[in-house]
Order: C-alpha cells, then structure tokens, then sequence
C-alpha cells in the first residue's frame, strides 16, 4: 500500500508490500494454503501418537467372564477380577435381606446418589434395594443377590466388606460408608458402587460383561 | 547486556580466539560461574546447589538402576529385590535412589518457603518463581510415577487414587482416565508409560533449570534485605557483591557437605525409614491396603485434597451454583491443584512494596504461621480420614488459601513496613564490620 503510492515505487516493491493489501492476492492464498495443509499435516502427526496411549486391542475385547457361584454360601462374598478391577458378589443371609428393605424404607430421602447405577436398568432407575439386586435364581428368596464393582466411586480403592456405619461396604481410603445395597452413605464418594452387566447363566453360575 | 555489571571474558590465546568466534561457550560458562552474587546471602540461599545436586545424583542413580530393571507387571516386583539382593552393590544405589528423592523435596519446600519469605518471587522475577513451580510440578510427577515402578501395595494403589484425580474431571474425567491408563485399571500399559515418563521427566526439569537459572542470571539474586543490587557502575556494583566463584561456590559446596553427613546417615542406618512397609508387598488389584498413604512430600496437598468432603458448605455451594457439576471429589481436586496455582501466583497476590519479610512485621508472624500450617497439613495428611483429623484439615487448608488469597492482598495495604538499609553494602557493613568488608575481595 504505502509503496504504491511512493513515486518511483517498482513492481517489485509493489509484491511483497502484500501484508497491507487487503485484496486477496494469490500469495494469500498460498499462504493459507501452505499454513493449513501445515496445520492438518501436524495434526495427523500428533494424533497418533496421543492416541497409542488408549486401550489396546487386547485390553479393549470385551472379555465376559462366567463364574460359578455354587460356593459362595449366604452372608458370604466372593470377589473376582473383571476388566482388572474387583467385581464383589454377595449372597446375602435372611437377615441382611430383611436389614436391606429396612434401610431402603428408612434412608431413601437421605440418599447422597438417588439413582440405581445398574447397568442392567435404565440409567434414571431410582437406587432402591430392588434396584440393586439382582434377580435371584428359582427357589431364592429375592433380594438375596447383589454383584457390584468393587470400586469405591471416590478415587478407585477397593472397599471392604461388612464394614462402615451402614453395614454393607467401607472405604478405608478417604472414609466413604456403603449400606447393604452398596448406596453412598457417607463420606467423600459421591456416586453408589456401580452395577455391570449381569445376568444367570445357570442357577450357579453368573455372566458379567 | 543487561544485569550487573561486571568483567566479560576475553579470550587471550590465538586457541581460545580461534574457538570463542565460533562458538563463545567458554564466556558463557565464565559469565554464568563468575555472575556478580549479592555478598550478604545467608544459609538460606544454599539450597539451589543441593538442588542442582539432587537432579544430578538422581539421574545417574536412576540409569544405573534401570540396567537391571523390568516394567512388566510380572516382574518389576522381582527386578527390584534382583536389585537389593543380586545386583552388586544394588541395595545402595537403589537406598540412594529412594532417599534421594527425599532429599530433593526437602531442599525444594526450604526453596520455595526461601523464595516465599524474602519476597524473591516479586518483581522482576516473577518469571523465575513460574519456571520454578513448573519445575516443583515436573518434581511431583516424576516422584509420583517413580513411585510406581517398584509396583508394590503402595505403588499400584497410590497409582490408582492419583490417576482417579483425573476421573473426577467433569464430562471428560473417565475418557481421559482410560487414555492415561491405557485401560480400565491399573495395568501392565499403565506401568510402561510411567516407566518411560519417568525416565524422559528429570531431562524436562534439568531443561527447565537452565532456563530458571538464566531468569535469575538476568534480573540479578535476591537477597536478605530484598534491596537491589546497585547498577550505575562496575566499582559501585563491586560494592554490593562478589563473584559466584569463588566465595558462593566453596560456601554451598560446605552446606552440602553437612547435609550430606546427614543423608548418608540416612541411606546407610535408615534407609526405609520414610517409606511405607505395604510396598514390600507386591501389587495386588484386588486387595487395598488398610491406610494408603502418599509419600512423605506428597501430603500436605494429600490433606487438602481429602478436606473438602460433600458436608463442608462451599462445597455444597460450588456444587449448588454448578449445578452439580463441580461435586465433592472435583472440588477436593481443584483445590488441591489450586494450593498450587495459589503460591504460583504469589508475585501478584502480594501487594507489598517491600521485599523481605525482614522488614515486614506483620508478614513476618502469619508467614510462621504458614509454615506451621504446611507441617500440620503434612501430620493431617498421614492420618485416617475421620473426626477430629478431618476438621483440622479443613481448617489447616482454609488458612493455606487465606494466606494467598486474603492476607497477601490485604497486609501490603495495612502494614507499615520497617526501615530498610539503603544499600546491600551497608547492611553488610553492620553485621561484618567495614574494614573487613573492604579487605575481603582484594585477593
């Protein structure tokens, strides 16, 4: 611009005067050109190497393991290894039954996370006792089974068995208490243990996954 | 050039011309060892050497380690006590090793609580305090994935708690989770990555000290009496300090010394002393310790970490105002990245003319404040997280805040500062005498 309008300007001066040319020039456009295809290029550079750190293929395929419960007598837990955390599965006594239903009609109001978090139901399923288990094989009681990931929801320790305040779960990493259907009590952990998929194969033996 | 002014190197021989015109790194290492250093340091400015010392002794200790060392989820737990029992001389580097890094956050925290008392972090070094924390930053996450490696109790489940910091990320949090994992837990690919950030980091930090050391090269050192070094001329420049070697050089190199006295007592009578008995144990995903604790340097962040649980009203506030998005577990997150950002941003957050705490009489009692404040958050973050501990956090980590947040702010208001020596001479003068003062430099 300020060379155009300086006598005795040349042709030259005139080409590379382009920044304050708002025309566009064809050098523009080659530098949008050049400056994008820098842009891409870089991208589909880095994006691999960002994504090499996500799972695996082996880590990814989905095992469903199956696992036989015949041993696990009520008032008992059996914990497995499932996508490498602890999934704990419960048979519960007459009595813890009975508990249960009694902290469901007791606690419902006082519930830190109001949704079931099964897997199995839809994901707005209040976190009633009902909700939480799962279905019980012929000739059970209902109720008497409650499989979950062993995962406290605050930072991923493993909690322990009939511990804490409300009978059920205790997390001995940041004090989180579960009740007997593995609900959010008290303490840091703000979602109840999840439920993964699962479902009866037999009448002893479970699917999870 | 700017900074103090002083005498440059001027090659002499044809040799040294030949060289210093293609390239002039013989000046550079005259000019960066013989900088103008302000000559009433006190003991407290030992500990960049250690430092230094610490990075150095950790990488070399580190490469020979992993000589023998296996990341594999199989048999990392082995390789080490391969180290401790077969390795010649295994067991020492490896106590070294462990302790040394120890060593490096000790020297670190009197650094910063160094920078933070004497005002070194205001301007013109600010950026010096930012590279600082980032290299504070770089320090944590090595140690942390170090850590890990030995892939005992304390190593997998410290490395789940820490990793599940990120799931609490709103939205994102488990996406970025699994990409840091490399899967659903904490697994063989996860022990690999930390493997190969362990080793890349310390090359980071040894990156980011050169710059902190150039940031600092050029504004000039702090000092006790904040008061800047004189720069109209050589002579009057001369006045205010003395050139790094030798007279700083010999007196860090003594500090060092003592200090190592200690550590080697350390190493060799102690060594596991300030580590945990769980990680002799090897990882098992399915069984967490009873008590998970972090190391040593990591608690007193552990503890405000673990304060802000769903009862405390600001979190219900933040989680209120978000709409839920912000909970417990992320708001514990945030605050513990921000205690953090809070002493990164200290050059800004003090608004106080004068520099060292020496002559700020009101500073002076709420920064002791402080620092029993970081102890008592260390003490909190080593135990269980029940009542009375879990109120004494909060209280310890509301004061943490209000220290940047309220009382910086406000004391460079309200203070009125005592009187400061006009030059870094006269306040030499009056501890050291003049004559002597005079005599020193001469040989």
């Amino acid at each position: 611009m300020f060379a155009r309008h300086t006598p005795g300007a040349g042709i030259g001066e005139n080409l590379v005067s382009h920044a304050e040319d708002h025309e566009g020039t064809r050098r523009d456009f080659l530098y949008y050109v050049a400056g994008g295809a820098g842009v891409v290029a870089t991208g589909a550079a880095v994006w691999p190497l960002v994504n090499q750190m996500n799972p695996s293929a082996d880590v990814q395929a989905l095992s469903s393991i199956r696992q036989d419960v015949s041993g696990v007598e009520p008032g008992t837990q059996l914990t497995v290894k499932w996508l490498g955390k602890p999934v704990f599965i419960r048979h519960r006594t007459g009595a813890e039954i009975d508990e249960a239903k009694q902290q469901d009609a007791d606690g419902m109001a006082e519930l830190i996370d109001p949704l079931a978090r099964n897997a199995n139901l839809k994901p707005d399923a209040p976190a009633t006792d009902a909700n939480r288990v799962i279905p019980s094989p012929e000739g059970e009681a209902p109720a008497a089974w409650i499989v979950q990931m062993g995962v406290c929801t605050h930072l991923g320790c493993v909690p322990l068995g009939d511990a804490g305040d409300f009978g059920g779960w205790f997390c001995p990493c940041h004090g989180s208490h579960y009740d007997l259907a593995g609900r959010i009590r008290k303490g840091p952990a703000p979602e109840n243990l999840p439920i993964p998929p699962v479902e009866w194969v037999d009448a002893t033996t479970i699917k999870l996954g | 050039m700017s900074g103090i002014p002083h005498d440059h190197y001027e090659p002499k021989t044809n040799g040294e011309k030949w060289l210093n015109s293609r390239l002039p790194i013989v000046g550079l290492l005259y000019d960066t060892l013989m900088i103008p250093t302000p000559k009433n340091l006190n003991w407290w400015w030992i500990w960049g050497i250690v430092l230094a010392f610490c990075l150095v002794l950790q990488i070399v200790t580190g490469i020979v380690l992993v000589m023998h060392y296996t990341p594999h989820v199989d048999l990392a737990f082995a390789s080490i006590e391969h180290i401790m029992r077969n390795v010649n001389g295994g067991y020492m580097i490896r106590y070294v090793h462990m302790n040394g890094a120890s060593l490096f956050f000790v020297a670190v925290y009197i650094h910063i609580f160094r920078g933070l008392f004497y005002g070194s972090y205001k301007a013109p070094r600010e950026i010096t305090w930012i590279i600082g924390m980032l290299i504070y930053l770089c320090m944590m996450g090595t140690a942390f994935m170090g850590y890990v490696l030995p892939w005992g109790q304390m190593s997998f489940w410290g490395a789940t708690v820490i990793t599940g910091l990120f799931g609490a990320i709103p939205f994102v949090g488990d996406a970025i989770q699994t990409w840091l994992l490399g899967g659903p837990a904490v697994d063989n690919a996860t022990l690999n990555r930390f493997f190969s950030l362990h080793y890349l980091l310390p090359f980071v930090i040894a990156a980011l000290v050169v710059v902190h050391i150039w940031a600092f090269h050029t504004t000039g050192n702090n000092n006790p009496t904040g008061v800047e070094v004189r720069r109209g001329s050589k002579a009057e420049a001369e006045k205010d300090t003395l050139p790094f070697w030798p007279y700083f050089v010999i007196k860090d190199l003594f500090a060092l010394v003592v200090i190592l006295v200690v550590f080697w007592a350390i190493v060799g009578f102690m060594p596991n002393y300030l580590g945990h008995p769980d990680n002799y144990i090897e990882a098992n995903p399915l069984a967490t310790p009873a008590h998970i604790v972090p190391e040593w340097y990591f608690l007193p962040f552990y503890a405000i970490l673990r304060a802000f649980t769903g009862e405390v009203w600001v979190v219900q506030i933040a989680s209120f105002v978000t709409g839920g998005i912000v909970d417990a577990k992320f708001f514990g997150v945030l605050a513990m990245f921000g205690a953090i950002l809070a002493m990164a941003l200290a050059p800004w957050l003090d608004t106080s003319t004068v520099r060292s705490g020496k002559y700020r009489p009101m500073f002076k009692w709420w920064f002791y404040l402080l620092i029993i404040d970081f102890f008592a958050l260390m003490w909190l973050g080593a135990m269980p997280a029940e009542e009375p501990y879990a109120t004494f956090s909060l209280i310890a980590s509301a004061y943490w805040f209000g220290y940047f947040f309220v009382i910086l702010p406000i004391l460079g208001v309200i203070e009125k500062p005592l009187a400061q020596p006009e030059t870094i001479e006269e306040d030499f003068n009056a501890h050291y005498g003049k004559a002597d003062a005079d005599a020193t430099p001469a040989e």
